[in-house]
């Protein structure tokens, strides 16, 4: 029973960092209708970015990801700017493939910068974890803060575009880009907007996941990128709930799949699972049935 | 003095030469109305003045300033606002919150009197301020449709084809809408299909036929042009 409860928690910390990244992805699918593939390797960035601050220059954990927010946001708008806006009128594909190659782009430059050998990210909170049941069950420091984390990203997230006027404005971008712009919305700065949240979120994903994974390389974002745009189609993608609702299934499918029947094959369960999902629920669990506008 | 002046645009959508040489203009305190048949290009007009689209040559001018290059925020700012064709209410978003979107080049203070004086006009939209659009009827959202525009506060409101899919007692109701909006003195630009119930309350009307201007005078005078007539009228 503890170990389940071991399991539990486990996975629905890394299904927190999931959700926050799978948040970036959604946000910008919904309004700028693209799948930004770039999305992960901005968390590569903003780990590196709080890493050197912490350990090359000793300046405290917080200061760190602050920093790593700040470096994300600007290069997400800059992304956003010389690689997405000028295709606004292009074909889906063609904003795909730009995508792909601004991945290996920011891959490819962490490379010259930092070299690819693995840097161990410094742990940013207390090493002593909380011991429960007379030490049988404990709680990271990390795995609380990462969860915490997640629970005020969402509420942030969802009284700004339930309650300010920026948020509403982005809603209604993603729903008519022409009739918002009819309403004297700048459309073009509400997509960078967007950008720059989304990524700041991963700069947050970023060093919430080299705490509990520490490896750090140009190639850390790839994978929880590519499970947090599961996530994002878990749940629904456009959704904000069905992000957090995919990211903390999909880490839940992740961990317990791992513990309870194969740790090489867990992977695989997970996509299994999303195979399925979408074979009942194309638009994903929490997904609408978009109506295409001709 | 006109209020807003075209001036002979061209208009493309990629090769095709959708609007040819269009002039007219809209004077302080008219109601003026495009009539026309589908494709005849006026929705690209419309979208054209609200920089929606850029012409290829030509000039629109409004308030005696070139409109040249503007983005579409930046001509609702001036005092241009437009009712699309198809309403284009946001429809997962509720009818409070499509008025508040209409007042958003405003300064928040007036955006609660502006919502109050839209609920005066149309009280049906206030019982279903909490509701998302796309639960309304045709109806409701054309009234939402031209509330939320009224938000901004214009001072030329573009109506594109507001009676589209309208039950004739409702066309009825939108055209009185539309005639109380203009005694309360607002300049108003419409664009119909329905040229009976467009030229029966416009000072000045023309005719738009495949890119050009084919017509036009006074409501009265086309509403007895043979040509007119003849080709929307129903003999």
């Amino acid at each position: 029973m503890l170990i389940f409860l071991n399991h539990l928690i486990n996975g629905i910390s890394l299904g927190s960092v999931y959700a926050i990244i799978a948040l970036g992805y959604t946000m910008v699918y919904g309004i700028a209708k693209m799948l930004n593939f770039a999305h992960g390797d901005v968390i590569m960035v903003g780990a590196y970015i709080c890493f050197f601050a912490v350990s090359s220059f000793s300046l405290p954990p917080l200061v760190g990801v602050l920093l790593a927010m700040v470096v994300c946001t600007a290069l997400g708008i800059v992304i956003e700017r010389l690689a997405y806006k000028p295709l606004r009128q292009a074909t889906s594909l063609a904003v795909l493939i730009t995508a792909i190659g601004v991945s290996y782009f920011l891959q490819n430059g962490a490379q010259l910068l930092w070299s690819s050998n693995i840097k161990m990210f410094p742990s940013l909170f207390s090493n002593a974890p909380i011991a429960l049941f007379g030490g049988e069950l404990k709680i990271t420091m990390a795995a609380i803060a990462t969860v915490l984390a997640c629970v005020v990203i969402m509420l942030v997230l969802t009284w700004f575009t339930g309650r300010t006027k920026m948020g509403k404005a982005m809603r209604a971008c993603s729903e008519d880009k022409a009739a918002a712009q009819l309403m004297g919305i700048n459309v073009n700065a509400t997509i960078s907007m967007t950008f720059a949240i989304g990524s700041a979120l991963a700069a947050i994903a970023g060093v919430l996941f080299c705490s509990a994974y520490p490896n750090l390389t140009p190639t850390t974002g790839t994978m929880p990128g590519i499970k947090a745009f599961t996530a994002a189609v878990f749940g629904g993608i456009g959704s904000i709930p069905g992000a957090l609702l995919g990211g903390v299934l999909l880490g839940m499918i992740e961990i317990f799949a791992s513990a309870y029947i194969s740790t090489q094959l867990s992977n695989a369960i997970v996509f299994a699972v999303l195979i399925v999902v979408l074979l009942v629920r194309p638009t994903g669990l929490l997904g609408k049935q978009v109506r295409e506008k001709v | 003095m006109a209020m807003l002046k075209v001036n002979d645009i061209h208009v493309y959508y990629g090769s095709i030469h959708a609007v040819k040489g269009v002039s007219f203009e809209v004077n302080e305190g008219e109601i003026v109305t495009l009539i026309g048949a589908n494709g005849a290009g006026k929705s690209t007009v419309l979208n054209t003045v609200s920089g929606l689209l850029h012409p290829r040559t030509g000039s629109v001018q409004f308030m005696d300033q070139d409109l040249k290059g503007a983005a579409p925020h930046k001509v609702v700012e001036r005092g241009l606002a437009q009712v699309p064709e198809g309403r284009r209410v946001f429809l997962q978003m509720t009818v409070e919150e499509n008025l508040e979107m209409g007042a958003y080049t405003q300064p928040n203070s007036t955006i609660a009197p502006g919502i109050a004086d839209v609920y005066k006009r149309f009280p049906r939209l206030e019982e279903r301020r909490r509701q998302v659009a796309g639960t309304l009827s045709g109806g409701e959202q054309q009234m939402l449709a031209m509330g939320r525009a009224l938000m901004s506060n214009p001072k030329l409101l573009m109506l594109d084809e507001p009676s589209m899919g309208l039950a004739p007692i409702l066309v009825e109701q939108i055209f009185d809408i539309i005639k109380e909006l203009h005694a309360a003195g607002t300049t108003i630009l419409l664009v119909e299909q329905n040229a009976q119930a467009a030229l029966s309350v416009a000072d000045r009307a023309y005719v738009l036929e495949t890119g050009r201007i084919s017509l036009s005078g006074t409501g009265a005078e086309l509403m007895a042009s043979d040509q007119v007539r003849k080709a929307y009228l129903g003999g």
